[in-house]
This record gives C-alpha cells, sequence and structure tokens, in this order.
C-alpha cells in the first residue's frame, strides 16, 4: 500500500515538474499565437509589400502610411551605433582582463562591470535625455537635436559592453594555452600573441558575442522611448530625431487605440517584425557559438 | 650528483667535434646552469642542478614522470614566466648571459633560444603563414617565400607541403605538424633548439622521422632534448642526463651512460627498474 | 649575446613600446566604461537630492503642485508586483530546472524545451508586454491589475530563473545523487533531500538577481496599461486597513490583486518624459529610489553567494 502511494505520488511530482517546463514552450507558443493572428488581420488590410517596402510610417495621421521602413531603419542607426560604442570598449576590457590585468584588479574590474548590466534602461534613458544631450552632444555638435538616435546609441552601447565583454573573455580563455605558449617561443610580444593569434583565433566567439549585444540593442524599449525621439524618419544622421520599434509600440499603447483598430494591429505587426528579427540574431549567434566551442573542445 | 667537466664560461677556443665518443674536448657550454633550483610555490621541482648545454650536440635529458626535466628545459627559454608562482635560485646563463638577470630581455632570448613542444601546437593559419609568422614578426629581411622553403626543407616537410602550402596547417597528420613546428622554430634560425618530449604524441614512424631530423639538425644548432624514451636519447644524443626527483644524478656522454654508468641509480633507470 | 650575422631586424623596442601603448589603451577603455557608470550614478543622485526626503516617500504623485508629489503608490505598486511575480515565478522557474536537470530524458523533446528556453531569454521584453495583454489583459479579462503585471513579469523572468537553477544543480557533484540512490532513495527523495539543499544557495543568487532585474522593467508595465497618477495604493493603506479576520484578509488581498497600480519604473518614465523641470529632478530622485532597492537586493545576492562559498570551503 505504501509502495503504491508512494509510485502515485512520485508519479504526481514528475507531471507537476514536467508542467513547469511546459510553461516555457506555451509561452513561446503564446508569443507566436498572439503576434501571429492579430498581424494576419493587419495584413489583411495593409499588404506585406507596402509594409517591408513602404519608406513612410504614419498609422495614426491621414493620409496613412504603413512602410515599416523608417522604423527598421531607425533601429537600425541606434542599434549599430551601440555596437560602434559597445565593440571597442567591450574587446579592450576583454583583452585587457584576460592578458594583462593581474589577478586583483580582475576580481575588481568584473563585477563592476556587470554592473552597468543591472543598471534599469529606464535610467540609461533618463541619463541619455538629460545629460549625454545636453551637456556632451550639443555643446560638441550643436546641430544636435534634443531628442537624437546618438544619444541613446551611446547609453544602450555602455548598457551592452558586459555582454561583450564577458563573452569575449570566455572566448580568449577558450583558446588553448598551447597556441599562445607556441606562439611566445617564436620570440612574440604580448601584443602580437594576444592580438595576432589569441584574437583571430577566438573570432568566431567575438562575433558570436557582437550579433547577442545586437539583438539585446534592437530589443531595447525605454533608452530609446525618452531619448531618441516619436518621429519615424529614413535617415543615416545620428543627431536627428528617430522612432525605433519599439519606441513605436510604446507609443502607440500609451494612447487611446481600441482593440481591433488597425491602430491597435500595428503593435502586433511591428512586434512580429521585431520579435522575428532578435529570434533570427539569435539563433545566428548560437550557432557560431556552438560551433566555436566545437573547436576548441 | 656529477659535474661536468669543468669549462670556463668564455673563450676558450671553441672546436666543434661531432660525434666524438671520448669526453674531453673543449666545447663551448652554450647554455649552462649552476645549482639551479626552480619552486612552485615552495615545492622544488628542480633541485640544485649544474648542467652544461654543449654547443652543436644534442643532450638528452631522461628521467621518470615527474623528476623535473621539462621544467629545467622551460627554464632555459623563461617559459616557467607564465606561471605565476614559480621561483628560481641559482645560476642560469646563456653564452654568458644571466637569463633570469634584469639585462635579458624574454622576448629576444626566445629568438635564440627556440623551442618545441609536447604536443604538436601549429597556429589555425595556413602551413605558410606557420612558417613565415615568426620570421615575418621579427622583421625578416630577405625572401619570406624562400625562407619558408627552406625551413619546411630542413625540417623534412617540404615534399610533403610543397603543394598545399595556403592549406591549413590543422589538416596534416600529427608528425607532420610537428615537423611544421620544427620548421616554425628554425625559420628564427636560432642558436639552441629546446625540444620537450617532441615525439611523445606520435605513432613509431612519425618519431624515427623526426629522429632522423635530430639527427640532422645538430650539424647547424644546437639540441637539448627532454624525452621519456630512454631508446631515443640512446639512438640520438651525444650527452645524456639523468634526473630523479629534481636533481641531476648523472651526466655523460651517452654512450657511457648507457655502457658504464656510474650512478647504480642510473644503472636501475637504464635497465627498466622503475620510470 | 654571439650569434651568426643576423637575416633579421626585430626592433623589440618598438614593438615593445607599441604594446604598451596598447595596454594603456586598453585600461584607458576599461576605466572609461566604470567611469561612465559613477558619473550615471553620480549625476542623478545629484539631480535628485533636493526631491528626496520623507515626504517623497510618503506622498502620492500630484501633477498640480510637483513639490508636493511623493512616490508612495509607486513604491507600493512594486512591492506588490514583486511579491506576486516571487509567487508564480520562482516555483515554476524551479520546478522547471529541477525537471530539466534531474528527470528528463535525453530526447528530442527536451532538447527542444533547452533550446525554447534559451531563445525565450533573448526575446525583447516588450514582446512579453505584448504578449501579456493580449492574453491576460484582454482574453483572460484580469484587467490593469497588479495581477497581470505579475504574470507578465513572471513569463519575463522564468526563463531566466531557469537558466540560473540549472547552473546551480549542474553544480552539485553526482556523487551526492548516487550516494541517496544507492540507500534506495526515490528520485523525488533524493532531490528535495539532498540535491536541493545543496543548489539552494546559488539557486537563491539567480532568482534574487532575476526579481531585481524584473524591478526595473518598465516596458512589459506600459504595455499591460499600468497607470500614472496613480493616488492608491494596492488594497488601501496597510496601516490603516488592516484586515482583522482572516475572510477579511482574503477580501483585501484579493482587491489588492484585482486593483490598477502603479510602480516605480512608470511613476519615473511619466515623471522624465514631461518637459518641466520640476518633473525631471523628481524622475532623478525616483531612479534615486529604485537604485537603492536594486543595490540593497543585488548586495543580498552577492551576500548569499559569499555565504555559500565560505560554508563550501
Amino acid at each position: 500500500m505504501g509502495g503504491l502511494l508512494r509510485k502515485t505520488k512520485e508519479a504526481a511530482i514528475h507531471f507537476g515538474l514536467f508542467a513547469c517546463a511546459l510553461v516555457s514552450v506555451l509561452t513561446t507558443a503564446g508569443i507566436i499565437w498572439v503576434l501571429a493572428s492579430e498581424s494576419i488581420a493587419f495584413f489583411q488590410e495593409v499588404s506585406l509589400v507596402d509594409f517591408l517596402f513602404g519608406t513612410r510610417w504614419a498609422p495614426l495621421l491621414a493620409p496613412r502610411s504603413f512602410g515599416v521602413l523608417p522604423l527598421i531603419g531607425g533601429t537600425c542607426l541606434v542599434a549599430v551605433g551601440a555596437l560602434l560604442v559597445a565593440v571597442p570598449i567591450g574587446l579592450a576590457t576583454a583583452i585587457f582582463l584576460s592578458e594583462y590585468a593581474p589577478p586583483w584588479f580582475r576580481q575588481v574590474a568584473k563585477p563592476v562591470l556587470e554592473v552597468l548590466a543591472g543598471v534599469p534602461t529606464i535610467v540609461y534613458g533618463f541619463f541619455a535625455l538629460m545629460f549625454i544631450t545636453p551637456r556632451v552632444l550639443q555643446p560638441l555638435l550643436p546641430q544636435t537635436e534634443v531628442f537624437n538616435a546618438a544619444s541613446a546609441a551611446i547609453v544602450i552601447g555602455i548598457m551592452i559592453v558586459p555582454t561583450i565583454s564577458s563573452l569575449c573573455d570566455d572566448a580568449f580563455r577558450a583558446v588553448p594555452r598551447a597556441l599562445r605558449e607556441g606562439a611566445y617561443a617564436l620570440s612574440a610580444t604580448k601584443l602580437e600573441v594576444s592580438t595576432r593569434v589569441v584574437l583571430p583565433a577566438a573570432l568566431s566567439g567575438v562575433v558570436a558575442s557582437a550579433l547577442l549585444a545586437l539583438a539585446r540593442a534592437i530589443g531595447e524599449t525605454m533608452a530609446v522611448t525618452l531619448a531618441a525621439g516619436m518621429t519615424p524618419k529614413l535617415t543615416i544622421n545620428p543627431l536627428q530625431s528617430i522612432q525605433t520599434m519599439t519606441a513605436y509600440i510604446v507609443q502607440v499603447s500609451l494612447g487611446d487605440t481600441p482593440a481591433g483598430s488597425i491602430e491597435y494591429q500595428t503593435i502586433f505587426a511591428v512586434g512580429m517584425t521585431l520579435f522575428l528579427i532578435t529570434l533570427a540574431i539569435n539563433l545566428i549567434a548560437q550557432r557560431v557559438l556552438r560551433r566555436f566551442r566545437e573547436a576548441y573542445e | 650528483m656529477e659535474s661536468t667537466p669543468a669549462m670556463a664560461a668564455d673563450a676558450l677556443p671553441s672546436i666543434t667535434v661531432k660525434h666524438a665518443p671520448h669526453s674531453a674536448r673543449a666545447v663551448t657550454a652554450v647554455i649552462r646552469t649552476e645549482q639551479l633550483t626552480i619552486r612552485y610555490g615552495s615545492t622544488p621541482a628542480v633541485g640544485a642542478v649544474t648542467l652544461d648545454i654543449p654547443e652543436q650536440q644534442v643532450t638528452a635529458i631522461i628521467g621518470p614522470s615527474g623528476c623535473g626535466k621539462s621544467t629545467l628545459l622551460r627554464s632555459m627559454n623563461r617559459m616557467n614566466d607564465f606561471i605565476p608562482s614559480m621561483s628560481v635560485e641559482g645560476r642560469l646563463t646563456y653564452r654568458g648571459m644571466d637569463i633570469n638577470g634584469s639585462a635579458c630581455d624574454p622576448v629576444e632570448l626566445r629568438r635564440r633560444v627556440g623551442m618545441v613542444f609536447q604536443k604538436p601546437n601549429p597556429f589555425p593559419k595556413s602551413i605558410f603563414r606557420n612558417v613565415a609568422w615568426g620570421a615575418a614578426i621579427n622583421g625578416y629581411r630577405g625572401n619570406l617565400a624562400e625562407h619558408v622553403e627552406q625551413s619546411l626543407r630542413r625540417a623534412a616537410l617540404w615534399d610533403e607541403a610543397k603543394d598545399v602550402l595556403h592549406k591549413s596547417a590543422l589538416a596534416l597528420s600529427g608528425g607532420q605538424q610537428q615537423r611544421l613546428c620544427i620548421a616554425r622554430a628554425i625559420a628564427l634560425q636560432p642558436d639552441v633548439l629546446l625540444m620537450d618530449e617532441p615525439c611523445s604524441a606520435l605513432d613509431p614512424i612519425a618519431t624515427a622521422r623526426i629522429e632522423d631530423l635530430i639527427d640532422d639538425l645538430k650539424s647547424e644548432y644546437t639540441v637539448a632534448l627532454v624525452t621519456h624514451n630512454i631508446q631515443q636519447a640512446a639512438r640520438v644524443s651525444d650527452r645524456t642526463a639523468f634526473m630523479y626527483m629534481g636533481e641531476l644524478i648523472e651526466v655523460d656522454d651517452t654512450n657511457v651512460i648507457f655502457t658504464n654508468p656510474g650512478n647504480p641509480k642510473t644503472q636501475d633507470y637504464i635497465t627498466g627498474r622503475f620510470g | 649575446m654571439s650569434a651568426a650575422p643576423s637575416m633579421f631586424r626585430p626592433r623589440l623596442g618598438r614593438r615593445r613600446t607599441i604594446g604598451r601603448v596598447f595596454a594603456a589603451l586598453c585600461l584607458l577603455l576599461t576605466v572609461a566604461a566604470m567611469f561612465i557608470l559613477a558619473a550615471l550614478i553620480v549625476t542623478v543622485f545629484r539631480a535628485g537630492l533636493p526631491s528626496l526626503s520623507r515626504k517623497f516617500l510618503a506622498n502620492m504623485p500630484s501633477v498640480l503642485t510637483p513639490e508636493e508629489a511623493g512616490m508612495n503608490s509607486a513604491i507600493w505598486g512594486t512591492l506588490w508586483l514583486i511579491g506576486c511575480t516571487a509567487l508564480f515565478s520562482v516555483p515554476v522557474g524551479v520546478g522547471a530546472a529541477v525537471y530539466l536537470e534531474e528527470y528528463a530524458p535525453n530526447n528530442r523533446i527536451t532538447r527542444f524545451i533547452k533550446l525554447n528556453i534559451a531563445n525565450l531569454a533573448g526575446v525583447p521584453s516588450i514582446v512579453y508586454g505584448i504578449l501579456g495583454l493580449a492574453v491576460f489583459v484582454r482574453w483572460l479579462r484580469l484587467d490593469r491589475s497588479v495581477i497581470s503585471g505579475a504574470l507578465t513579469l513572471s513569463l519575463l523572468i522564468v526563463p531566466v530563473i531557469i537558466i540560473a537553477a540549472r547552473e546551480a544543480l549542474a553544480a552539485v557533484p553526482g556523487s551526492i545523487r548516487q550516494a541517496a540512490y544507492a540507500l534506495g532513495a526515490t528520485r523525488w527523495q533524493t532531490v528535495r533531500h539532498h540535491v536541493l539543499p545543496a543548489a539552494l544557495p546559488g539557486m537563491m543568487t539567480g532568482v534574487i538577481l532575476a526579481l531585481s532585474r524584473s524591478i526595473g522593467e518598465t516596458a512589459p508595465l506600459i504595455m499591460i496599461g499600468a497607470l500614472t497618477y496613480v493616488a492608491f495604493t494596492p488594497g488601501g493603506s496597510f496601516t490603516e486597513d488592516y484586515p482583522q479576520t482572516l475572510g477579511g484578509a482574503y477580501e483585501w488581498f484579493s482587491t489588492a490583486l484585482t486593483d490598477q497600480f502603479t510602480a516605480m519604473p512608470i511613476q519615473i518614465y511619466d515623471w522624465a518624459s514631461r518637459p518641466q523641470p520640476e518633473f525631471h529632478q523628481l524622475a532623478a530622485a525616483g531612479i534615486a529610489v529604485l537604485l537603492c532597492v536594486l543595490i540593497i537586493m543585488n548586495a543580498t545576492a552577492v551576500a548569499v553567494r559569499a555565504f555559500r562559498q565560505r560554508k563550501s570551503s
């Protein structure tokens, strides 16, 4: 009798835990279902071609236009700008911490850098709006607008430095010591070993880290909402006000949009675009990372 | 613990004699250690070793695992610098200059004292780049392509490599990779070549080819060879040093060590009683 | 040193100098990153300092009189939110991690679940907000309540908790499990009495870090419609409407969960997006409070980790 009771209890627990794991599957299914169902309704009103290739985004004002390129352009401008800030700093930090720094410095610097990743993005947005734009950008480049892509790109770049730095650090450490020793034995200096042997050997790991950081920058919401502006515009000038996909979704939600209206559906269409882009980048990054790890194990 | 016949560190006119079976010839000691002690933290790995590496000869250092022979070898081109807990006492000189002194730049030392490692470690680059890399970094002034060819010929790899110079070095077999590592080491035209158990990761055929190579190399380079293969030491070297538990037990001409060793421990090791 | 006449021109001096310059540059960039962090914290605290007072923590936000405005409703809202989020996300996250590490067979379904979780961790938080809007607010008609917010945030941090908990479980040596099985323990007994306690400190660290991340999340809460200028706290004031009976407690609880609410990041966002400088000062003060809460939570996580390390050594 005790055995049967125990067996039932074990089975119940097993099932309960499985159900917990299933929640994640349901979440993904939910995301895809929610985004897809409203997007399909949206694309019955607006053609896919107009959406993907149109260069004017004006869903709320007449004459309406539903070309998403300005939003994608704004997102890219900020994300690429963020990478331009984060990759040099992240790489330099990783090289310094793994090849040059004494252990005590590493122990202090690594947690401090992790703090950068822990600061909420709204704080970064506030900092960009209140400090970077008026005190840094506008004095140097007076044509900078109050809302601009550059300030958001800078702070997002700072925010993703720890992502790049710690992944690059892992990549450098994965390069076998034998390779470094072989290079040193050929009368190479530390710089030459770090940059001409270790870095090329770790390259796919570095690339994967940049891709993961890119995906994070693309999905960033509050910094761009506060600092980058609400004017969808296709431009490569980072000193202008633009609008990213994420900021648009916030804008629409804060307004009065009745459910079922086309404005409401734009949330899901843009959300779907955002989701697919970040998913694709994450999958590619994971693939690159997996191949890198296989090469060194 | 025996010491080598006393030599003046500086210039007696150096007469290089190859394969001379007798001792007592005037040969310059390129590298000398005097009472060299190396510790990991507080544990000694090498204890008060006094050893000469004579010019243009192959000196083999044999002994059971853990006897400190690799540690001793690595100290000769300051590769032990990369191990933070290492400390060194005693004297270690290269052609009279103190290797551990402040006047000695390890990077420059390594150009003259090259190393081949136990497990082949070619760069994940092409065969050509592997050989050319060290030379290029050090500002080789001649024709680099010719120099690469020469080095590969010298390392007995040219015939196998000449058609695939731009393929990845990682596609080569283990023995070929090790010969590639030898080629890239000699591309720097070093004075001394330190070889740390270069054949231990290779099959017998590859081993035989590299042993032939070592025999050939000693006409141009001084070789210090660490090996756990006793027969290899007997085949290839001119002098043999036997180490046990960090100490130098005996060093002498190879044929003396293998036919009539002075120390009973050496006798036991040679005959396979332990190790 | 003697050597044959050399074909080499190593130019060591020059190479070393370049090396030193490069090292200095790397150090500079590393320090710059840390300096910007310091600048950020200092700037924000200085900007918000004039507004920081007990009044600020006790008052409700008000548009008309920014001098009198406070974060009381936002703070309570955040507390309610985190409490409920922890209630939902920790059991699910830890349960899923236990399943994946201790129970799951190594087949395609398991691999799919693991891959799925890794991808979920990379989905932008605003997409979770969209999900929460559609499922909890609209479909389940939970409206813009604390419970909607908590469920949405839970979905957001469950993947993070799973990943951290799995690491903590994987770090438990296999010998502990073997020993328990050898004594005839069932799988659950082994997990409950041996593996979980050993993994607990690591899991707690991960959970605290995940929860502290959720405190700062703004986008999902905006999506599900958390309001600003909410001049009440969920369930009313705790001290005034103190529930006297068990039934009263239940009623108070369920009112609170279904109440509309605001939260710290939402309030900060609202103040920051207004043009008037008085509101910017309030936003800075709000950020200072938020950062203090985060510092406390992260310090707790670090202390747990240090305690665990000291205990095991």
